[in-house]
């Protein structure tokens, strides 16, 4: 399982990376969706993986006596997660009015030059 | 020592904020509250900075659980003063901003944006939790996205797209590093780190570590090869709003960089020559934009990125005095960058320009003005006894004692660089005559219509930071003491971790 988590990872990161140096704003976007989601599943990879133990204490225990998955790094993604969904929509809107603004779809086309500046 | 009361400056800011949600639409009442919040918040900066000047480390965990398991609050003397310089820089900028902010920026909610901003700052200069930093720095830059596109012209909204795409991948860059940290570590809490990180064995995995915090922090921070975004974005906005980003959100990145790297990772010989090569680079390529630009805000913007440069160098040495040094010039580079951008703001509003062919004669029409203007400029240059003076002898000190000469040279050419060109901004923007406009776009007034009342709302911001700048200045044995106590906890961090965990560790 961890064998398959790392590839995905490292093919998530690598996709991300290519995808980000391209000219085109729609993959600019795609991205850093892609990073985005290789970091959570690197944070969720890295805080170990253990199957079907759920961190609740028996109700006759006391303490966890037995190995248990640990809580956090769940709670860390579903955060990460919140907000990069967040900063996604926020990107999405903010590209389509370059769009819309400058009629092209290519990064090398925002360089107004020095003239218009306020 | 527990004291639940250091969370008020995130949570002013907060209440200003909602408040400010439920007037919307209403420009006065806008102008009104962020003024009144922002007032408070350097009441409360104030209150937080005497206490924590008198001895204690504050820390607040949150919910009552104990660090290292919830999310602790740690207010030392670095970060309260830090919030109370960020409180001085927001109140200077809610007060231009009720001016030099367009109505309609204002009613499609410029204020609640700002004071989320805010919020997110103090937070970030806060919390005593790595993930919690995450989450304050995403607050930061949602609410510069926003503040950076509101208004939505179209240069504006080109550099915002710089600005944004190079800002995620930082924040991604930070969130890979903290996944890593807790799969070494097992750990959140800043002060539990800082001793798990220092037990760990395998010294490379720490480095490599490092250097995704490098490189976060770097990207936000704006240093060597990381800093194209900041001046093709940082010209683009209103004013008062690149004021508030060149004052701060660089320098959170260097907070976060000192708090990181003199907690959790303590430079080893490998992290230093990094820091040092990238300080030196920095400012070279700061100091060689800066020469060229002609455009007033382009030429600041790259001063920011050559000033980086002087920070993150005294942090390379790693010695007390270079920390006494980079946290003293961290202290007046606040101050004087944010006043620097609101004067260029006020430079638009006589002239309706930036563009320094296109300027002149400012001291001729508003000598008082303009003197103001000049102790801020001399204050960035670094002409004794101004502020900028007195921590480049620390700098020097400790570049002698280290044997970094490199870095003393280049520190040596971005002073001499930044006088350079101030000095042909002074010649340009203030000496010369006003240039006649031929025909077409003659140069607008929008400063001498307005009230005395509006045009104090102007001026006063930049008197006000002047002032402190001067303080800074004149008084620096009183900063240097702040600061020489600041670097001292940053090489001994037993109180800090004992302030964090003492607690526990006594039951």
């Amino acid at each position: 399982m961890e064998l398959v988590l790392i590839i995905l990872i490292a093919v998530l990161y690598a996709g991300g990376v290519f995808l980000l140096l391209r000219r085109s704003m729609v993959k600019l976007l795609i991205g850093i969706t892609l990073l985005g989601n290789g970091a959570n599943l690197l944070i969720f990879l890295l805080g170990g993986i253990t199957k079907g133990k759920p961190p609740v204490i028996d109700s006759a225990a006391k303490l966890f006596t037995d190995i248990y998955a640990d809580p956090i790094p769940q709670a860390l993604i579903l955060t990460a997660i919140v907000i990069s969904f967040g900063i996604q929509s926020f990107a999405i809107v903010l590209l389509k009015r370059v769009y819309v603004l400058v009629n092209s779809d290519d990064l090398d086309d925002l360089n107004t030059p020095e003239e218009e500046d306020i | 020592m527990i004291d639940n009361t250091i969370v008020f400056p995130v949570i002013v800011h907060l209440f200003t904020a909602i408040l400010l949600l439920f007037f919307w639409r209403k420009t006065l009442a806008h102008r009104i509250i962020s003024i009144t919040g922002s007032t408070i918040g350097i009441a409360i900066a104030i209150n937080l900075f005497a206490k924590v000047w008198g001895g204690d480390i504050l820390t607040m965990e949150a919910a009552g659980w104990k660090s290292p398991f919830g999310i602790t609050f740690v207010a030392d003397v670095f970060s309260s003063t830090m919030v109370l310089l960020t409180s001085f820089s927001g109140l200077a900028v809610s007060v231009f901003s009720a001016i030099g902010i367009a109505r309609g920026r204002i009613i499609y909610g410029y204020f609640p944006m700002l004071h989320f901003l805010l919020m997110g700052l103090n937070g970030a200069f806060l919390t005593g939790d790595i993930f919690n930093l995450y989450v304050y720095f995403e607050v930061i830059i949602i609410a510069s996205f926003v503040l950076i596109t509101l208004g939505g012209r179209k240069a504006q909204i080109e550099g915002s797209v710089k600005y944004m795409a190079m800002n995620i991948l930082a924040s991604t860059f930070f969130l890979t590093g903290i996944g890593i940290l807790y799969g070494i570590t097992g750990s959140l809490n800043m002060a539990d780190l800082s001793l798990k990180v220092a037990a760990l064995e395998n010294r490379t995995l720490v480095d490599l570590t490092a250097i995704f915090f490098i490189i976060g922090f770097g990207i936000k921070s704006a240093v060597f090869p990381l800093y194209f975004w900041l001046p093709s974005s940082y010209h683009t906005p209103p004013s008062a709003v690149a004021a508030v980003f060149a004052g701060l959100l660089t320098k959170v990145g260097i907070y976060a960089l000192f708090r990181m790297f003199t907690l959790i990772f303590v430079p080893d010989e490998f992290t230093r020559t990094l820091l040092i090569v990238i300080a030196v680079l920095t400012i070279l390529t700061g100091t060689f934009g800066a020469v060229i630009k002609n455009n007033i805000r382009r030429m600041f913007s790259y001063l920011i990125v050559c000033h980086i440069g002087f920070m993150v160098g005294g942090l390379g040495m790693y010695s007390e005095v270079a920390l006494t040094g980079a946290l003293f010039y961290l202290f007046h580079d606040i101050m004087v960058k944010t006043n620097i951008f609101l004067i260029a703001g006020l430079i638009r509003k006589l002239r309706g320009t930036m563009n320094m062919d296109k300027l002149g004669g400012l001291y001729a029409e508003y000598p008082l003005l303009s003197f103001v203007i000049a102790i801020v400029l001399f204050s960035l240059v670094g002409i004794p006894p101004l502020s900028g003076f007195w921590p480049k002898i620390y700098l020097f000190e400790a570049g002698l004692m280290d044997n970094q000469y490199v870095l003393i040279a280049a520190i040596i050419i971005g002073s001499f660089a930044t006088l350079y060109v101030i000095s042909m901004m002074w010649a340009k923007v203030f000496w010369k005559d006003q240039p006649t406009v031929e025909g077409e776009e003659a140069l607008t007034d929008d400063f001498r219509p307005l009230s005395k009342f509006k045009k104090s709302l102007l001026v006063g911001p930049i008197v006000f930071l002047a002032a402190i700048t001067l303080y800074i200045g004149l008084a620096a044995e009183n900063v240097t003491q702040v600061a020489k106590h600041i670097a001292g906890e940053m090489k001994d961090t037993t109180p800090y971790i004992e302030a964090v965990l003492g607690t526990n560790e006594t039951q």
